[in-house]
C-alpha cells in the first residue's frame, strides 16, 4: 500500500527541516539559547512526530489514490491557536471513513480523505479550497473557523462542492442564501434564541416580557429573542436589564404583573432565573417562562424547587441518551489516546451525512446529493439528522427541555 | 393607583432590609468612626447560619413555629458572636494606628470570610426554605404584598424602636453616645470603652444576621457572595441618611428602597443603579454629611 519513493522524499524533506531547525538556534545569543534550548527541543521532537505521521498518512493516501475513490477534503486548522480544535475533528473524520470503508466504502467506491490545514485564517483557506478543487473532491468537511468558512465557500459553491462544516456557528452563513452547497451539522448562535420564538409562538404567545441580565451572553440572547417575537408580531411589552445578585426584584416582578404579558422570556443564569421565577409564581403571576441553556442548570431545580415547575429552557440537545455517540467516542479513544475534542461528533457525523446523502441519490452528482441531504435523515451520534432548505441541521443543535416533575424533560 | 402602592410596599421591603444592615454601619461609625467593611459578610454568615439550623431542625421534625424562632436567634448568636470577633481581631489592635489602617483590615476581613464561607459551603447557590408561613388573611392580596415582606418591615420597625430606646434610654446608649461624643473623656470619667465598642459590634452584627435570615428566606437562595452587593447598598444608604445617625440610617434604607423601586416600576431596572447612585451624589452635594448627618468641625 505504501509508496517508497514519497516516503523518502518526505524523510528527505524531514531531515533537511530539522537541520535548518538546529542551524537556526546556533545562530541565537547565548543567554537566550539555554532557556530556549530545553524547549525547542521538546516541540522539536513533537514536530517531528507529527511530520512523520502526517507523511504515513500522506502515503497511506497515495497508495490508494490508484483506485477509483470518492475523495472528501477535510479543511480545518491543523497548526496555530486553533489546532486543538482542529485535529481532533479530522481524527472524528478519518475513524467515521474508516469504518464506512470498512463495510465496503459508498456505492461500492473506497473513501479517501484530503486534510488540508486552513489554520482558521481567510487566506489559507481559499488557497486551501483552490487546492482541494483541483484534486477533484466532491465533498469538503469544513472548515471550522466562520470567517475561514466564509472565504472559501465562493470557490467551493463556483465548483459545485459540498461543503458541510462540523462548525461556523455564525447565523448568515446559511441564512444569507448565498451559498446554496453549504451546510452545517451544528446550530448557528441564533438558533437558540430562535427556538425559545418558536415555541413562545407555539405556546400561543400574545404579549412578552424579555428581561437579561446586562451580560454579553444573556444581553445578546434576549435581543435575539426580542426581535424574533417581534418579527412574528407578538407584542414585546419591556425589554429591560436587571443587576445580577441585587437583593430582590419584587419591582420587576410588579411591572411584569401589570403588564399583563402571557410569556417572559429571560436572558441570563440560573440564580437570577430562580429569584425571579420565585418571586413571580408568589406573586401568581402565571406566564411562561422561557431561558436559554445558562438555567438549564441542577441547581435551578435545586434551588428555585416548586416554583420551577414548567419552566421551559432550551440547551444543547442531550447526546448521551444516543448510543452512537457513546460508541464513536469509545473508538475515538481507543485510537487516538484522547477524549472527543469540541467538534469531533459533528465531523464524524457529518461524513455520516454526505454518505448517507450519496447512498440515497445513487450518485456522487451535486444536484442529487443536495437534495438527498434535505430529505434523508441518518442516523449519527448527534441523533437522527437531516438539513433544512438554508443548510441548517434538523435534528441536533438545540432542543427544549421543561421542568416537569423537577426534572428537564425534553419538551414535545 | 395599586401599582403606585404595590411599588411602594416593594421599596418600603428592601428599604427595610438596606436599613436593617445600615444600621450596624452606622453604629460603627458613630462609635469608632470606622467603616467596617466586613459588615455584608456578617448579613451572609447570619443567613448561612439560619439555613444550617432551619435545616437541622427540619430534619427533626420541628414545627415551623420553633424552627423559625430557634433559627433567627441562632443566627443573631452566631452572628454577633462573628461581629465581636472580628472587632477584637481586626480592628483593636489597631484602635491608635492610622485611620486607613483599620479600613484596610477591614476590607481584609471581609475578602477572609467570604472565602471562608466559600471553601467551607462551596460557591454553588444554597436553596433557602421558606422560613415566614404564608398568611391566610394576606391571601386576598397577595399580589400587593407576601407574607415574608411583612415580616421584614415589622422587624424592621420593631427593631428601629427598640434601637432608639436602647440608645435614648439605657446605661450603655448612654456610654455609646458618650463615646461617639469624645471617647478620651468617656474613658476618664469610668466608661468601660471596650465593653461598649463590643457591645455596639455584637448589636449591630446580630441586626445584620436578622437581616440576612429575613432577607434569604424572602428570596430563596443564597451562597458566600451575597454579602456584598446587600452590604454595598446598605453602606450608601447610610451614608445617604447621614453615617453615625441611626434615624438617618433607617431614613437612608427607605430612601435607597423606594428610589430603586419606582425607577425600576416607572422607567426601566436598567436604571434602578444609576438613579440610586445618582440620588446619592445630588444629596451629598447639597448635605455633605448626608440628610440627618452633623457636620461636625474638627476638634483642635
Amino acid at each position: 500500500m505504501t509508496n517508497p519513493l514519497t516516503e523518502d522524499i518526505l524523510l528527505e524533506k524531514l531531515s533537511t527541516f530539522l537541520y535548518s531547525v538546529s542551524n537556526f538556534f546556533e545562530h541565537k545569543p547565548i543567554h537566550l539559547l539555554d532557556s530556549l534550548e530545553v524547549n525547542m527541543k521538546q516541540r522539536t521532537v513533537k514536530w517531528a512526530g507529527s511530520l512523520l505521521a502526517s507523511a504515513v498518512t500522506l502515503c497511506f493516501l497515495f497508495g490508494v489514490s490508484i483506485a477509483d475513490t470518492i475523495k472528501i477534503g477535510v479543511a480545518s486548522p491543523y497548526s496555530g491557536d486553533l489546532a486543538s480544535y482542529g485535529i481532533p475533528a479530522k481524527n472524528a473524520a478519518e475513524i467515521a471513513v474508516k469504518a464506512i470503508n470498512e463495510k465496503g466504502g459508498i456505492l461500492g467506491k473506497q473513501v479517501e480523505l484530503l486534510a488540508e490545514d486552513d489554520v482558521c485564517e481567510p487566506n489559507t483557506a481559499t488557497t486551501v479550497a483552490a487546492k482541494l478543487v483541483a484534486a477533484k473532491v466532491v465533498a469538503v468537511i469544513g472548515h471550522l473557523c466562520s470567517g475561514a468558512t466564509e472565504a472559501a465557500l465562493p470557490t467551493y459553491r463556483d465548483a459545485k462542492v459540498i461543503v458541510m462544516s462540523p462548525a461556523s456557528t455564525n447565523p448568515t452563513l446559511t441564512l444569507s442564501g448565498k451559498y446554496p452547497n453549504f451546510f452545517r451539522t451544528i446550530a448557528h448562535d441564533a438558533a437558540q434564541a430562535d427556538l425559545q420564538v418558536a415555541y413562545a409562538l407555539k405556546l400561543g404567545a400574545k404579549k412578552a416580557a424579555v428581561v437579561h441580565d446586562k451580560g454579553t451572553y444573556g444581553k445578546g440572547l434576549a435581543s435575539l429573542a426580542r426581535d424574533g417575537l417581534q418579527k412574528n408580531n407578538v407584542e414585546v411589552a419591556l425589554f429591560e436589564g436587571i443587576t445580577p445578585g441585587a437583593v430582590d426584584y419584587s419591582a420587576l416582578i410588579r411591572k411584569i404583573n401589570r403588564a399583563k404579558v402571557d410569556t417572559v422570556v429571560f436572558g441570563g443564569y440560573h440564580p437570577e432565573a430562580s429569584k425571579i421565577i420565585k418571586q413571580a409564581r408568589q406573586k401568581k403571576i402565571n406566564a411562561t417562562f422561557i431561558s436559554g441553556d445558562g438555567v438549564k442548570d441542577p441547581s435551578f431545580l435545586k434551588v428555585a424547587g416548586k416554583y420551577a415547575e414548567k419552566y421551559y429552557a432550551s440547551a444543547p440537545t442531550d447526546v448521551s441518551q444516543v448510543a452512537m455517540a457513546k460508541s464513536v467516542s469509545d473508538e475515538y479513544k481507543k485510537v487516538f489516546g484522547a477524549d472527543v475534542g469540541t467538534f469531533s461528533l459533528q465531523a464524524y457525523a457529518a461524513i455520516q451525512a454526505l454518505a448517507g446523502a450519496m447512498e440515497a441519490a445513487g450518485s456522487t452528482d451535486y444536484d442529487a446529493v443536495v437534495k438527498a441531504l434535505r430529505s434523508e435523515k441518518v442516523s449519527t451520534p448527534l441523533g437522527t439528522i437531516n438539513f433544512d432548505a438554508s443548510g441548517d441541521v434538523l435534528g441536533a443543535g438545540f432542543a427544549m427541555y421543561q421542568v416537569q416533575g423537577g426534572k428537564f424533560v425534553e419538551a414535545k | 393607583m395599586d401599582y403606585f402602592l404595590e411599588l411602594f410596599l416593594g421599596g418600603l421591603t428592601r428599604g427595610s432590609i438596606y436599613a436593617l444592615i445600615a444600621l450596624g454601619y452606622t453604629m460603627v461609625y458613630g462609635v469608632l468612626g470606622l467603616i467596617n467593611f466586613a459588615h455584608g459578610e456578617v448579613y451572609m454568615i447570619g443567613a448561612f447560619v439560619g439555613l444550617i439550623v432551619s435545616g437541622f431542625l427540619t430534619v427533626l421534625g420541628w414545627p415551623i413555629l420553633a424552627i423559625v424562632v430557634i433559627a433567627t436567634m441562632m443566627a443573631m448568636l452566631f452572628a454577633g458572636a462573628y461581629g465581636f470577633t472580628i472587632e477584637k481581631v481586626a480592628y483593636q489592635p489597631l484602635r491608635h494606628a492610622p485611620r486607613l489602617s483599620p479600613l484596610i483590615s477591614a476590607i481584609g476581613m471581609s475578602i477572609f470570610l467570604q472565602n471562608y464561607v466559600l471553601l467551607a459551603q462551596s460557591s454553588d447557590f444554597q436553596a433557602f426554605p421558606q422560613l415566614v408561613p404564608e398568611f391566610e388573611f394576606l391571601e386576598p392580596y397577595s399580589h400587593i404584598i407576601l407574607s415574608t415582606e411583612l415580616v421584614i418591615i415589622l422587624a424592621a420597625v420593631v427593631t428601629l424602636i427598640a434601637l432608639f430606646l436602647l440608645i435614648k434610654f439605657t446605661k450603655i446608649g448612654k456610654a455609646m453616645r458618650a463615646i461617639s461624643q469624645d471617647r478620651q473623656m468617656a474613658m476618664l470619667l469610668g466608661v468601660n470603652v471596650d465593653n461598649v465598642i463590643s457591645a455596639t459590634f455584637i448589636i449591630g452584627s446580630a441586626l445584620a444576621g436578622l437581616g440576612g435570615i429575613l432577607v434569604a428566606s424572602h428570596v430563596g437562595q443564597i451562597n458566600f457572595y451575597i454579602g456584598f452587593i446587600a452590604g454595598i447598598k446598605a453602606f450608601t444608604a447610610a451614608v445617604l441618611g447621614g453615617i453615625g445617625s441611626i434615624p438617618g440610617a433607617a431614613l437612608g434604607g427607605l430612601i435607597l428602597g423606594w428610589t430603586e423601586s419606582f425607577a425600576t416600576g416607572y422607567v426601566s431596572s436598567d436604571y434602578e443603579d444609576v438613579f440610586a447612585f445618582g440620588l446619592l451624589v445630588f444629596i451629598l452635594v447639597f448635605r455633605p454629611a448626608g440628610i440627618l448627618g452633623k457636620v461636625s468641625s474638627e476638634k483642635v
